[in-house]
């Protein structure tokens, strides 16, 4: 058997004790929260805390009964899992693109552990890394972990393992707001502004800071939608994720994100494909263009399942799909 | 789904059932029953092979090669030895005898000698006291290789017969070369009105059983080991051990634990086992060992690749008048089953529709990736697939509906081919009336809307092997019963469970002849210390088998108790019936003794109430070198019609809906019976349509995807509906005229949904899987005004030896090849060795 090698187990009450833990503890150690990304990942040897910290235990990122909804919009606790969220009434009503995103999440079983909040901190994937220790060893492993050289694009510097997390792109769409918690104080970033195009350096949270709340905009005028694509509608992954966001205003588009998921190592934007929409009605041209503009810049990589090319032309299927479905729902 | 299964069991053929045992119903054969096992299964009770624990239990863990083909230069195993925990390091030197299924093929050491072949090739073992100790000691064990180049496909090993990667086998990387010719193939051609020529691919994929390999070694101290082990064939398992490690068989107990799913890759020895047993002989602690999901991708055998190609004759009424087959087999790294696999790519092309000449051209190589061996239908499901799409471009040409070319030209049953197969009962006819039928065939062919078609497809697969792996004289199956004065009745055999329900049969078959409840019935299984050899869960040979053993064991018991309570209620024997937990007069049921007191009656008769049963397959018929393979008791037919969805802008593919009939001859538990179409089904549609074993060319040929997640494999939500039809069509050698049920019911899968892919978007994709890439690709060729088609274009050239002419039987043939009067029957065995022999001789010859 592939066995969990040995760690030490921390459950901090309080946000404050966790921070402190994790300082004590320096960076041999690690926050876990439901822990269906991160113990996978330690069994393979991609992370090798020495003392994993639990956020199970401290009450202020856990969901406090309802989520909290106001006129400034809705705030998520990190902790919530992605059960919660889709099963959530409230969620499924002001905000279907959330409980949608969250529902295509691989299986019931996983998302009964798996946390809104570990979603959005996914480790980055890449079928080079998501490998055993001893099967990154035949080749030599890799510029993540343990290597040298990018095997997906050898003469380039950085990594470009893959954000494969179905929510991040539609936090990215809708313009959510992330609150971090760290040693130094509070801040908040802009979902956008979270993710780095960097398949190693992929959030621009330091270690240290705790994800404590997810801010999503209230609902003004806006829809949004989410397509996945992937091999088995049962549990995979996705290959590629389309977000689009348009806020309509007099039977028009005046504003719109498109947002692609799995393609780079942070959630695409792609805002060529959302200029031209706007202004439109969403008629069949305008779509077809911005399902252009998204096919062109797609660049897969060699990283995933499927091959390049369909991966590509997926884009442009996808976008207009999702695009189409958002003109039926604005159009009524 | 449950609501479109329907059932279908046709009446005349129970009529002739019940015809073929007169005065007789039965009352537990032909029912729903649950299987023995169920309820230890479902509340987890079931102990597997992991699932052991043993006093001062060590746990071991094996050094794999992270090269695909190298030599080992130096083995240091000091620093490892020294890690606190660490009990015992193994390397190749300390198990330096080969092993290998099959005699020809004595190719495999336990652990890497001087060489290794494959990433993942096992190279040292360690036994600790935790799992954690033994993994940390793996990374302190120094290998130093010498990289050989790889071997990493076919055309490659074509091209380069250096470096070997074996050195034996047919000629530099080829393992095996057959060239096998029945009839004038050419002149058959020539009488042809119309010739059809292409080829296909059949992609590699693997068993992925959801129990991964186990085995608990113990080493006693008066010196004899016991294994435990998920595996599907301990006998053959006892004599790698016996070989190996040079112990007597006497001194080796295996015990196959119920498998959690074997599909064929359980079938060989393996590494694993011999290390576990080893390494317990070394520290005198039992020693436990589990692979990982991805070791067991190492383990393989699963199915070959196969590059084939086809050219078939046929008359305007869609009769063949010759038929010429080639395939081209990657085997990976070691022989495994290969040779067998190999002409398996050849021999049953002919029990399905008559093929007055037929020509056979196989071929396997070595390269260096995890080796391929039996999954489900072994070495079949290629050729059907690519048979199966041939006929249904030839109906189209000539203008023919599919179901109505196969349906005149199906082989008459109780006949013998052009390749001396000898076919029994033959329900295929009514197997495809079921699926036209059912599916609705006749509205929706050529008729449904752009994007939606269906496809049919048949196929045939062998009911056991006629020859056993290693040449032997001696029965394929025996059962043991034991008759307790209480009236429990215990059944002992050496078929191994690996959930197909073989533990089941050996209850229903001997309650049908004792007239008692299964459930009465104890089933040892799988222990060569307690049951006689049945040779394992393998080539769909264990129902008529093992069953009929046991009739024969049963019939004798019964035989002893009749005759003991004929004489206390002075009836003749033959008027005893058995039934209802009683033996009674039939002309006076009230007259009669209660089992349990018909079993005391024998007892004071003729003391303790032991029978035995056996079973030897009828011998064959072909007396050609490689007339081995192919030939079985009986043979099951099968035909599917699958509907499919295809959207053209993707090009992917959805399969709502498989209906299926399957000739079982004779249901045992119809239950059981439609549980393995629907699972023959589900392995089907996964190679159909993503199944894959890649490996990285550019990158140290490592497997691109050893993990449940990423090799694609459909889960429940991916299956489609299945509605399937029951044909009874007895044949005289089964039990009770049953046949399998296993394996053939995957074979006309992949090829119907290929066809119905035609039917929806007009394209061929003579490849498997069949992706959304694929079919994107073919329809976008076609719009541009090429061939709407995804598959290969050629064949290699191959230096194949000349052909063994056999003249078919209704050229005057008797089963032997020309200017070799006189030989004996089976390519197997080509290199004989004394029966019994168990510890050496294999490697001769
Ligand atoms: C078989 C399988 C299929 C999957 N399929 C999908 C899929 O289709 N789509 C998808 O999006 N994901 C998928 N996942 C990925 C993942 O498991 C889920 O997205 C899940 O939501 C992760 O949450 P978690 O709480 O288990 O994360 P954890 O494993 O606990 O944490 C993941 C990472 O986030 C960090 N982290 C977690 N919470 C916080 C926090 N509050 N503050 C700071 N850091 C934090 C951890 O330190 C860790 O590095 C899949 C996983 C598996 C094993
Ligand atoms: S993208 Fe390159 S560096 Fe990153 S994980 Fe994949 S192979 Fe490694």
């Amino acid at each position: 058997m592939l066995r969990l090698p040995s760690f030490r187990y921390l459950e901090p009450r309080t946000l404050k004790e966790a921070l402190r833990w994790k300082s004590e503890s320096g960076p041999e150690s690690m926050y876990v929260a439901g822990g269906t990304d991160l113990y996978p990942n330690m069994k393979r040897r991609h992370q090798e805390p020495k003392v994993v910290i639990s956020l199970a235990r401290i009450r202020a990122l856990r969901p406090k009964g309802r989520s909290r909804k106001a006129a400034s919009g809705l705030t998520l606790a990190p902790m919530m899992t992605l059960t919660e969220l889709v099963e959530s009434e409230g969620i499924r009503e002001s905000y279907p693109v959330l409980a949608r995103a969250a529902e295509l999440i691989s299986t019931p079983i996983l998302r009964n552990m798996g946390t809104l909040g570990g979603n959005l901190c996914l480790d980055t994937r890449c079928n080079y890394y998501n490998q055993s220790y001893e099967w990154r060893k035949a080749i030599n492993f890799c510029l993540k972990k343990d290597g040298a050289i990018c095997w997906v694009a050898p003469s380039s510097p950085r990594c470009w393992a893959v954000n494969s997390s179905d929510l991040a792109p539609v936090m990215v769409a809708i313009g959510a707001d992330f609150l971090l918690v760290g040693p130094e104080g509070e801040r908040t970033v802009a979902a956008a502004d979270f993710y780095q195009n960097d398949g190693i350096d992929y959030l621009s949270k330091h270690p240290g800071e705790i994800l404590a709340e997810i801010r999503v905009p209230p609902r003004d005028g806006w829809e949004a939608t989410y397509w996945k694509l992937r091999r088995r509608g049962s549990f995979d992954f996705p290959v590629l994720g389309v977000a689009a966001w348009v806020r309509w205003e007099e039977q028009k588009v005046a504003e719109a994100r498109i947002v692609l998921g799995a393609v780079a190592s942070q959630p695409q934007p792609v805002p060529e494909a959302a200029a031209a929409i706007i202004g439109s009605r969403l008629d069949d041209e305008a779509i077809e263009e911005a399902a252009l503009a998204a096919f062109r810049p797609s660049k897969p990589m060699d990283n995933t399942d499927f091959g390049l090319a369909w991966r590509k032309e997926m884009t442009r299927q996808f976008v207009r799909g999702a695009l189409k479905e958002l003109r039926s729902k604005l159009v009524e | 789904m449950d609501g479109d299964r329907a059932v279908q069991v046709s009446t005349e053929v129970r009529q002739a059932v019940a015809a073929d045992h007169p005065g007789r119903e039965k009352r537990v054969v032909g029912r729903a029953h649950r299987k023995v096992d169920a309820v230890a299964k479902v509340t987890g009770q079931t102990r597997f092979a992991d699932d052991l624990f043993l006093p001062r239990m060590l746990f071991a863990k094996l050094l794999r090669s992270p090269h695909p083909h190298a030599r080992i230069v130096k083995i240091d195993t000091r620093k490892a030895l020294e890690l606190e925990g660490v009990k015992a390091v193994l390397t190749g030197e300390d198990l330096p005898i080969p092993f290998g299924i099959l005699p020809v093929s004595q190719d495999e050491h336990a652990l890497a000698l001087d060489k290794v072949r494959f990433v993942g090739d096992p190279v040292a073992a360690v036994a600790a006291v935790s799992e954690e100790i033994a993994t940390q000691a793996l990374d302190l064990i120094e290998v130093e290789y010498e990289p050989l180049e790889p071997i990493a496909s076919p055309e490659e090993a074509i091209a380069k017969p250096e470096p070997r990667i074996h050195d034996y086998g047919d000629r530099g990387n080829f393992h095996k070369l057959i060239h096998l010719e029945f009839g004038n193939v050419e002149q058959g051609f020539a009488e042809a009105d119309l010739v059809v020529e292409d080829c296909y691919f059949y992609q590699g994929s693997t068993h992925l059983p959801m129990e991964q390999h186990a085995a608990v070694a113990e080493w006693s101290p008066q010196g004899k080991l016991t294994l435990w082990s998920s595996t599907q064939t301990p006998h053959y398992v006892h004599r790698a051990l016996s070989k190996v490690l040079q112990l007597p068989p006497s001194r080796i107990r295996v015990i196959a634990c119920p498998n959690g799913g074997g599909f064929g890759g359980k079938s060989d020895p393996f590494s694993h086992e011999i290390v576990a047993a080893k390494l317990a002989m070394v520290t005198g602690r039992p020693v436990k060992i589990t692979l990982t999901r991805e070791e067991v991708f190492y383990c393989h055998r699963g199915r070959h690749p196969t590059l084939m190609w086809v050219k078939a004759g046929v008359k305007r009424d869609g009769s063949v008048t010759a038929l010429h087959f080639k395939s081209l087999l990657d085997g990976g790294a070691y022989g495994s089953y290969g040779v067998a696999s190999t002409y398996y790519t050849g021999a049953l092309q002919t029990v399905t529709y008559q093929v007055p000449r037929y020509k056979f051209q196989g071929a396997r190589v070595f390269t260096n990736k995890p080796p391929c061996g039996p999954k489900r239908g072994h070495g079949t499901p290629q050729p059907r697939y690519a048979l199966e799409i041939h006929l249904d471009k030839i109906a189209e040409r000539l203008g023919m509906d599919p179901a109505e070319l196969r349906l005149r030209h199906l082989v008459p049953p109780h006949s013998l081919t052009a390749n001396y197969l000898r076919v029994g009962s033959m329900g295929l006819g009514e197997c495809i009336r079921k699926v036209v039928e059912g599916s609705g065939w006749r509205e929706k062919f050529r008729k449904l809307p752009y994007g939606r078609g269906v496809g049919l497809a048949c196929s045939s697969y062998i009911c056991g092997a006629g020859l056993p792996i290693y040449w032997n004289n001696l029965p394929q199956s025996g059962v043991q019963l034991k008759l307790d004065r209480g009236g429990g009745v215990t059944v002992y055999c050496g078929s191994t469970e690996i959930g197909q329900g073989s533990d089941s049969i050996l209850a229903y078959v001997t309650a049908e002849v004792l007239g008692i409840d299964p459930f009465d019935i104890a089933v040892v299984t799988a222990d060569t210390d307690l049951t006689p050899v049945d040779l394992g869960s393998y080539s769909s040979r264990v129902t008529l088998m093992t069953g009929n053993a046991a009739i024969q064991a049963a019939h004798k018991a019964r035989d002893l108790l009749a005759s003991a309570v004929a004489q206390k209620l002075d009836v003749p024997p033959s008027r005893l019936e058995f039934a209802g937990g009683r033996v009674f007069d039939v002309q006076d049921p009230e007259r009669g003794v209660a089992f349990a007191e018909a079993v005391q009656l024998a007892e004071a008769a003729f003391g303790t109430i032991c029978t035995v049963g056996s079973y030897t397959p009828p011998p064959a018929a072909g007396r050609y070198r490689g007339a081995g393979v192919g030939p079985s008791p009986a043979y099951s037919y099968s035909a599917a019609v699958a509907e499919v969805e295809v959207d053209p802008e993707t090009g992917i593919v959805r399969v709502p809906t498989i209906w299926i009939a399957h000739d079982v001859g004779q249901c045992i538990n119809p239950v059981t019976v439609i549980g393995q179409i629907e699972g023959s089904v589900y392995m089907g549609l996964g190679e159909a349509l993503m199944e894959e074993m890649v490996y990285r060319a550019n990158r140290n040929l490592v497997h691109k995807i050893p993990s449940m997640l990423e090799y694609k494999s459909p889960t429940t939500l991916e299956m489609c509906d299945v509605v399937t039809y029951l044909v009874e069509d007895p044949d005289p050698s089964g039990p009770f005229g049953a046949k399998e049920v296993g394996q053939g019911p995957l074979l006309p899968v992949p090829p119907a949904i290929a066809n119905a892919v035609y039917d929806a978007v007009g394209v061929r994709i003579d490849e498997i899987p069949i992706t959304p890439e694929k079919v994107l690709k073919a329809l976008k060729a076609k719009a541009k005004g090429d061939a709407g088609r995804f598959g290969p274009i050629s064949f290699p050239e191959i230096p194949w030896p000349d052909p063994i002419r056999v003249p078919p039987p209704w050229e005057g043939g008797d089963g032997t090849a020309v200017g070799d009067k006189g030989r004996g029957a089976g390519g197997m065995r080509e290199r004989r060795t004394r029966a019994g022999d168990y510890a050496g001789g294999e490697a001769r010859g």
